[in-house]
């Protein structure tokens, strides 16, 4: 039996009839059309369905969508502006920090959510903030540059 | 080539940013899994859970009728071909047709309007199965009386032999000789996408078009064509974005297959997804591998002779067996002089999942043997390791003994540089306890030449508009080749990167290319790129002179315009030209057509002769510093280094992602990426127990500068994808012996396993 509810994603209400044991992703990616969050491994190890709940990061593919109700969804398309790259984007393409780019909207929203808690953050705190982000072809350490480079221009443009 | 032309370029040799990569920054890069088309269907995919059975009988009605279940096939509803990437190798079927070969043997496959209903048909399959005996270890498979997996003896699926020089007299003059025994695990690609496919039939037209995550869309046109009976002509393959590969997606497996013919059954477009546990236990892995290697040495440390004994697990089927095992064979022969050798090598069939193609292909557990050996006789002989190293390492220019062309080689410089990094001598002198050094070496090739149809094309056509279209069939698989041949294109045409439109890896649309794998993609298809837009450029250029009353040789392209040198007022834009060409009577667009292959012999001929396999080979060393902790057996890696003389770097930036994901991948091989089997069932079958490197896991990566120009590579560049996997985990093992002492002859190194040893040392 198929269930009506309202979920907010990226500041839009979408109104999706789901069967209730519907995961986020599944719901994001193939009732809403939302592609951006990734599945990598559908068990929460490797980090490239991560959207934000109400700011947090949240595992989609281990989040029911029926819970989601009343909550605030963001995920990877909702981060750009139309003209603009969020600065995090900007610096993620900049320093090298995409390749094959499908774990890169798990640890763009990731760091997102870490710099909105943390803006100056070491690069010990961006090493952790993205530990849940699996990536096999970069090695991590231009995806943490791009972090630090971010977080400077975030801080220095207040 | 003089530093003042590389000065003149425009766009080669720049760190710029992937062309796609504000699309995927935004999550707007489709992948395969993120397609949909109307009336789409969701396929599933029927394993066998035993190693090793007869198929009895499959009934597959019940699953038939249920309500949404649109298709279901067996081993009998889809045409009975034979089908491998190496044709000689062929050894497997798209679904069983009378025995499962491993768990996880694909028996059945449905197509349902949603991915439950398919799930939910899976297991209104009835299915019985003889159960068969079963082998899991290849010395007991080689074993007589072991059961047979394919109907050959032994289970010998391919063995080579690769002989040169005169080895009994090697040996003979030998003043020193030792044998040892290296043992290495299976390693999983682990790219984070997994395979999917869409397929999609059209019966009025008979047309199939198949979206792939594939490294290799040509082979996947040509395989599916014959596999499905269908003319070539009217298969489609479109590589979309791509997740990764890593030589995980060069093979063909059983979802390109089933989707396509599920699709051509139903008349519906069909997505079938790898779940993660499907992607590690059903597709392919890193060869394990036993290598006894005897090597003979002069009481310097010249190397005089050596004999490889190879044995690869290859698991049910065959994949690339005899290209694994010939490459196993050439990259013994990189980066030393090793005047007389001989190697033996064999694959064997277990009751597994079968081993591939992964980044460095049969060659990395080689060089663990080989380069953790080469410390041992350095050892032996109160030798350094970097000096033992630098007395054999082959030269530019030299002949080399199995007649390999050098043409350039930047090898000894790689192995002082590596040793700087790391303050070698300090490090060496000083002895810290439990603090250790070590290196690796490797020599890699720039695409395989000795396949007739291993070349590329590219087409070049320049528009009114003045922007450039390039063609390529060249499959990015996030690498970033597209970017890199499109700055080749622009740097020979002058134009803005941006301004290029690049189409790819389309099989209707751009030219033949083999595809990704080998490290031939910047080498071949950028040759290629570069020779059309010289043709194109070519066409353009008579017109242009004509209307600008100068010589051609006297023109320039650069910013988009051609102008006469020295005097830049004097010019036309890209689209002004093309026009002047069409006033002139002249076709237009302007279309260039490049094709490029390497000077070619035949296949697999170059065990038994001497020669080239490669164009232009490169050259890296490899170095570690570690630290362990001798309560816990814990290895932690302080700081990694990659030499790596990769000719001109096209794009640096590009080229040190290469290299830092090559160098973590090849630290899991050495600390602890495994599968654990039992009875040939994968126990760690996902990305919690299948542990690869996380952030928290990474050193210092140092990648350090090399300034090489190669005359056959375009602009002067070789390969850099794959040669620096290679030798990391050699460089960690002599690192942890110079810390402790202990020698690793065993991948990866556990914990627990290196605990033992360390115990076993004390007492």
């Amino acid at each position: 039996m198929k269930k009506l509810i309202e979920l907010n994603v990226n500041s839009e209400i979408y109104e999706v009839a789901i069967d209730p044991h519907r995961s986020l992703l599944e719901v994001l990616r193939e009732t809403i059309g939302l592609t951006g969050s990734k599945e990598g491994c559908g068990l929460g190890a490797c980090g490239a369905c991560t959207v934000l709940i109400d700011g947090d990061p949240a595992l989609a593919c281990l989040t029911l969508a029926d819970r989601c109700v009343g909550h605030e969804i963001l995920t990877i398309e909702g981060l750009a502006k139309p003209d603009a790259l969020h600065p995090i984007q900007k610096a993620a393409v900049k320093f090298g920090a995409i390749q094959c780019g499908y774990c890169t909207p798990g640890w763009i929203m990731s760091s997102y959510s870490l710099l909105a808690r943390n803006p100056k953050p070491t690069r010990d705190d961006i090493v952790r903030g993205i530990a849940g982000n699996l990536c096999r072809c970069t090695g991590y350490v231009k995806i943490i540059e791009a972090i630090d480079e971010a977080a400077k221009e975030m801080s220095a443009s207040g | 080539m003089s530093t003042r032309q590389r000065d003149d370029w425009w766009t080669v040799g720049k760190r710029l940013p992937l062309i796609d990569g504000p699309t995927k920054a935004r999550g707007g890069a489709e992948y395969a899994g993120d397609l949909s088309l109307p009336r789409l269907l969701w396929g599933k995919i029927l394993r066998s859970p035993h190693p090793h059975a007869r198929l009895v009988h499959v009934d597959a009605s019940r699953a038939r009728r249920l309500p949404g279940v649109k298709a279901v096939i067996t081993g009998k509803d889809i045409p009975r071909v034979i089908y491998g990437i190496v044709p000689k190798a062929a050894d497997e079927y798209a679904l069983a047709v009378d025995k499962v070969l491993y768990v996880g043997d694909e028996v059945a496959a449905v197509a349902a309007i949603d991915e439950e209903r398919a799930e939910e048909a899976l297991d209104k399959i009835e299915v019985e199965y003889e159960q068969l005996p079963a082998v899991f270890d290849p010395e007991d498979a080689r074993a007589p009386g072991a059961p047979l997996i394919h109907q050959v003896p032994n289970n010998i699926s391919f063995q080579v032999r690769k002989e040169f020089g005169d080895v009994i007299n090697g040996f003979g003059q030998a003043e020193h000789v030792r044998q040892d025994r290296f043992v290495t695990q299976a390693q999983a690609h682990c790219p984070l996408e997994p395979h999917a496919v869409v397929a999609s039939f059209d019966s009025a037209s008979s047309r199939l078009t198949v979206w792939s995550a594939k490294q290799i869309p040509f082979f996947l046109r040509k395989i599916l064509a014959k596999t499905l009976q269908l003319p070539e002509a009217k298969v489609r393959v479109i590589k979309p974005h791509l997740g990764g590969g890593f030589g995980g997606k060069v093979d063909m497996f059983s979802l390109d297959f089933c989707a396509a013919e599920l699709s051509r059954r139903t008349g519906r477009p069909v997505k079938i997804v790898y779940t993660r546990e499907e992607s590690l236990t059903t597709t392919r892995h890193r060869h394990p591998m036993v290598v006894e290697v005897k090597t003979g040495v002069k009481r310097d440390g010249t190397l005089l002779a050596q004999h490889y004994r190879v044995v690869a697990d290859g698991g049910a089927y065959n994949s690339t067996a005899p290209v694994m095992l010939s490459l196993a064979a050439f990259f013994v022969m990189l980066p030393y002089r090793v005047p007389n050798l001989l190697l033996e090598g064999y694959h064997i069939y277990t009751n597994k999942p079968a081993g591939g193609p992964m980044r460095g292909h049969g060659v990395p557990q080689m060089r663990f043997a080989f380069e953790s050996q080469m410390d041992m006789i350095a050892e032996d002989l109160g030798l350094d390791p970097v000096e033992i190293r630098l007395i054999n390492a082959i030269k530019e220019g030299e002949e080399h003994p199995a007649k390999l062309t050098i043409r350039t080689c930047g090898f000894s410089e790689s192995i002082g540089k590596a040793a700087r990094a790391l303050s070698w001598q300090e490090q060496r002198k000083r002895n810290v306890k439990n603090r250790g050094v070590g290196l690796g070496c490797s020599g890699f090739f720039c695409g395989v030449n000795n396949l007739r149809h291993l070349g590329s094309g590219a087409v070049v056509k320049i528009e009114e508009d003045g922007a450039v279209t390039l063609l390529t069939g060249a499959a990015d698989v996030g690498q970033g080749s597209n970017t890199v041949l499109a700055q080749i294109a622009a740097e020979e045409l002058g134009v803005y990167l941006d301004d290029v439109r690049l189409t790819a890896a389309d099989t209707e649309l751009t030219p033949l290319d083999p595809g990704t794998f080998g490290s031939g993609v910047t080498f071949r298809a950028g040759n290629a790129v570069r020779l059309a837009a010289k043709s194109a450029k070519k066409k353009i250029l008579e017109q242009a002179a004509a209307e600008l009353e100068a010589s051609p040789d006297d023109l320039l392209f650069r910013e988009g315009r051609i102008f006469v040198k020295g005097s830049p007022e004097r010019g036309l834009t890209l689209g002004e030209a093309v026009k002047v060409c069409r006033y002139a009577g002249k076709p237009t667009p302007i279309i260039g057509r490049g094709f490029y292959h390497p000077p070619a012999k035949e296949a697999y001929t170059l065990l038994t002769e001497l020669g080239d396999i490669s164009a232009a080979y490169s050259f890296s060393t490899q170095g570690a510093e570690v630290e362990v902790e001798p309560e816990t057996g814990m290895v932690k890696v302080l700081k990694l280094v990659s030499v790596h003389d990769g000719g001109t770097l096209i794009n640096p930036l590009l080229v040190e992602g290469q290299l830092d994901g090559s160098m973590v991948m090849g630290m899991g091989q050495a600390l602890g990426e495994t599968f654990i089997w039992e009875r040939g069932q994968a126990l760690n079958p996902n990305l919690l127990d299948y542990r690869m490197a996380t952030s928290m896991d990474i050193p210092t990566l140092d990648v350090v500068d090399m300034d090489i120009y190669d005359s056959e590579g375009p602009f002067g560049a070789k390969e850099v994808g794959e040669g620096t996997t290679v030798g990391i985990a050699p460089a960690i093992a002599n690192a942890i012996y110079h810390a402790t002492g202990v020698r690793i002859t065993q991948l990866p190194i556990t914990r627990e396993g290196f605990l033992k040893s360390l115990e076993k040392k004390e007492v």
